[in-house]
């Protein structure tokens, strides 16, 4: 345990849920309200996973996404896309990006650590 | 007399033979007498000299009867018929030969007559078919020119230099539409006969979509059709569906079939403006509805299912968690309501419905009542020039059905009608007095299926209803002891609700097309050797604040209007006042009656010179005694940077060119002469119309003094002497 979660997301209404969850579940857990800010976590804290939205100020999901793929040094971050954007293009989009899992808005928190958990490696 | 001459020479001739041959013989004899004979002989004639001389004028005149005899049967006769029988080829068929001279030239002459007989019975054929044919082309052409003004969308038809040769009414009034920046009766006129089209739409695109046409037909396809969108100078979207005008397949020569060859083009087209920010507008609802709900619904679900599972939760964060939900609750509440109230109109799953003027609405109500209810009816209060959007039809049905189950549940022997504006919505009132109608009663009526009297539909009330996307309710005003049926209706948006008396043209048949247009190409466009009765021109005329455009004068009001392959165009006209600046003089408020409180707030020269310029882009200007109105045009020059160079000609000058030995040239003296009616001068289109027709008139005369180009017409009138009299 103790793997560190970087929550990218600029509605404090889901960061509260989330960050709670998470560290409920063990996790060390970071926020960062905008893309930028996201970037800047990842380098500081190089965390194994994060938790990524789409519609992020500054610099939005897909290009945080991008510009995490486009470090060698970042290959071992997971990232699960979050979004409330469910079309299917954009889900495709997400994926041909990098990231590691795609999630709709609403989901089940249990679904969403299981989901995690098996990106993390660790048993479910 | 020529005949005369040869007839005496002929005769001439022959007596003197006569008198040869006589003597010949006279002298013979008396070679061939001894000399008794001969003075025997002499004593003889001596004698007989008088009979001798007597016989032989009788002889002469018996000859001479003989000759002219003969020269009249065989020589006159023919002569004559010849002269007849070149008045029957060359202008009278209908002439027939007399039957006069020798009996082989009678022969003759009834062999001609026959012939010509059937060669008049020939033509007579020919000319009925071509009679026939023509009127079928013309009436063809007219119910074409109807069927186009009454549709709907805009149609025009261009040749293939984007050269417009038919247009319909509501093409013009959409381009004019999107011109309201300066009041003219005319907008800028972008649509015309003859116009280019690529004053509306981007050549390229034209070009483009003429190319995919074209590759369509090289592949086969019958009927290629192009479709592209763009936009206006105005920023309105504009839909366009090209379709290929076909000619006649000619066979090239060495190819085996003709091919079908591209003569121009016709454009449909479609204002989606509105339609495009309804459909966006709907799209952007769906958008913010699907990704603003998942959003507050995924905080709602991830806050609810920590509470759930982590029961040993803190009091402050629990406390935290369930403010969330109230917020993420109450938000997408908001949102919902937000919806519902902005984008009500977009939300609707439209019934297609229709603008209706509100007046007529009612009155058709009324007729509909009192015709299947047969109960009377009156106005109670209609708001002026409120339109509505409805299906009328079943509209119709369900207020009938209404006012008819008033009479028969209630007795109601009387109803009124009331339409006012309620903004989005229009309150249409059934209203009666007395008897109150209990909820119950008007749902059941809602919700059975309309029957009046027996005439039965499928429709419910409630679906009459739903179709306007309205309601319905029932009020009572106990004051006034009236009882109402209240529906809420659409009110139509008024960019929607185009002016249908705009749309009826006015007067006459409009002359919205010109086939003949198709012939010309830009290559025959240079102008000053193409013929006055193929040139586009446009006659206009000014009205000024006084005769000294160097002494500060100003125009005051231009007026014109096209010519177009020979025909006035009534419908395309230039008409605009002007703000001069400068104080009328009173003369000249008595010839054109426009007085300066008339051209307050008018546009002033520099704003409508340049729409001026554009209507009278690419002709020729015609004008009467023009050399005035074009001083005043070429004063603005500099101010304004519009520069007139088309070729110009005048009518006062052609007319000397025509008449040179009248008095009179003025324009009204000209049109007395040439049979013009003149109406409405002295105002600047109205002088415009007259100048318009005189010209015509004049182009026919021209000709007969051997001037049919533009060339020859501008030179013959720089000749004239009215031409050296310079302002």
């Amino acid at each position: 345990m103790g793997e560190r979660i970087l929550i990218a997301d600029d509605e404090p209404n889901i960061v509260a849920s989330l960050e709670y969850l998470m560290k409920r579940e063990g996790f060390e857990v970071a926020v960062a309200n905008d893309g930028d800010a996201a970037l800047k976590a990842v380098a500081s804290l190089r965390p194994d996973l994060i938790l990524l939205d789409i519609m992020l100020p500054k610099k939005d999901g897909f290009e945080v996404c991008q510009q995490i793929r486009a470090n060698p040094q970042w290959q071992g971050v997971k990232v699960v896309m979050l979004t409330a954007k469910g079309r299917d293009t954009e889900v495709t989009k997400g994926l041909a990006l990098g990231a590691d899992a795609y999630v709709t808005k609403p989901f089940s928190t249990k679904d969403l650590i299981a989901q995690v958990r098996q990106l993390l490696g660790l048993a479910g | 007399m020529s005949n005369k001459v040869k007839l005496a020479l002929v005769l001439a001739g022959l007596y003197l033979l006569m008198v040869v041959l006589f003597v010949l013989v006279g002298a013979a004899l008396w070679v061939n007498m001894d000399p008794q004979e001969r003075e025997a002989t002499l004593a003889i004639l001596e004698k007989r000299y008088g009979l001798a001389v007597f016989a032989i004028l009788v002889c002469w005149l018996i000859i001479g009867f003989i000759v002219h005899a003969v020269y009249r049967a065989y020589v006159l006769a023919p002569l004559r018929l010849r002269e007849q029988a070149l008045v029957m080829v060359n202008s009278n068929p209908g002439l027939r030969l007399q039957v006069v001279g020798a009996p082989e030239i009678k022969g003759l002459v009834e062999v001609v007559n026959e012939l010509a007989e059937q060669r008049q019975s020939l033509q007579r054929d020919v000319e009925e078919r071509v009679r026939e044919a023509k009127a079928s082309v013309e009436a063809e052409k007219n119910r074409l020119a109807a069927l186009m003004s009454e549709l709907s969308q805009s149609v025009v038809v261009c040749n293939l230099d984007g050269r417009i040769l038919l247009y319909n009414n509501r093409a013009r009034l959409q381009f004019q539409a999107v011109d309201e920046g300066i009041q003219s009766s005319s907008g800028r006129a972008l649509i015309g006969l003859g116009r280019s089209i690529f004053a509306i739409l981007d050549r390229n695109l034209i070009t483009h979509a003429l190319d995919s046409i074209q590759h369509g037909l090289r592949r086969g396809n019958a009927q290629p059709v192009a479709n592209f969108v763009t936009t206006s100078q105005t920023d309105q979207l504009i839909r366009v569906q090209m379709a290929p005008v076909l000619g006649r397949q000619w066979p090239e020569p060495g190819e085996g079939k003709g091919k079908p060859h591209l003569d121009g083009y016709v454009l449909i087209l479609d204002n989606i403006t509105r339609r495009f920010e309804l459909e966006s507008q709907r799209d952007q609802m769906l958008q913010t509805l699907t990704e603003g709900s998942r959003a507050s619904l995924a905080n709602i679900r991830a806050a609810v299912e920590n509470l759930l599972e982590y029961r040993d939760m803190e009091t402050e964060q629990r406390e935290r968690f369930v403010g969330i939900i109230r917020d993420e609750v109450g938000a997408m509440g908001r949102r919902l309501d937000c919806m519902m109230t902005e984008f009500a109109g977009a939300l609707k799953t439209r019934w297609p419905l229709e603008d209706m003027l509100g007046v007529d609405l009612i009155d058709t109500t009324q007729r509909r009542i009192a015709d299947k209810v047969g109960i009377p009816t009156k106005k109670d209060e209609v708001a002026e020039g409120l339109w509505v959007r409805v299906d009328s039809f079943s509209l119709l049905q369900g207020l009938t059905y209404l006012v008819f189950r008033l009479r028969e549940q209630y007795k109601i022997c009387e109803v009124g009608f009331r339409l006012v504006a309620a903004g989005r919505l229009a309150h249409f009132d059934v209203i009666w007095s007395g008897a109150a109608v209990g909820s119950q009663t008007l749902t059941t009526w809602e919700t059975n299926p309309m029957n009046i009297g027996g005439e039965a539909s499928p429709l419910t009330l409630r679906e009459v209803i739903e179709r306007h996307g309205g309601e319905i309710w029932f009020e009572r005003d106990e004051a006034s002891d009236r009882s109402f049926f209240r529906l809420l209706i659409p009110v139509a948006t008024p960019q929607e609700a185009l002016d249908p008396f705009a749309l009826l043209g006015r007067g006459s048949r409009p002359e919205y097309y010109d086939f003949d247009l198709f012939r010309q190409t830009e290559e025959s466009r240079a102008l000053d050797d193409r013929l006055l009765t193929q040139l586009t021109f446009t006659v206009f005329d000014t009205e000024t604040t006084g005769l000294q455009p160097w002494a500060g004068d100003e125009i005051i009001q231009i007026g014109a209007t096209r010519i177009v392959n020979g025909r006035l165009l009534r419908n395309e006209t230039f008409e605009q006042l002007v703000d001069p600046r400068h104080p009328v003089a009173r003369e000249s408020v008595q010839i054109h009656g426009i007085t300066e409180d008339l051209l307050h707030g008018q546009p002033t020269l520099d704003k409508v010179l340049p729409l001026f310029h554009g209507f009278c882009d690419e002709t020729v200007l015609v004008g009467h005694n023009v050399a005035f109105d074009m001083r005043f045009l070429q004063m603005k020059e500099e101010a304004t940077g519009v520069h007139f160079r088309q070729p110009v000609l005048d009518t006062l000058l052609l007319s000397a060119v025509i008449h040179p030995n009248q008095e009179s040239h003025q324009l009204e003296a000209i049109a007395e002469r040439l049979g013009v009616h003149v109406i409405g001068r002295h105002t600047a289109l109205g002088d415009a119309i007259v100048t318009g027709e005189v010209f015509l008139k004049m182009i026919p005369l021209l000709a007969e003094q051997g001037i049919h180009t533009l060339r020859e017409a501008r030179e013959a009138a720089e000749r004239t002497y009215y031409a050296r009299v310079k302002y």
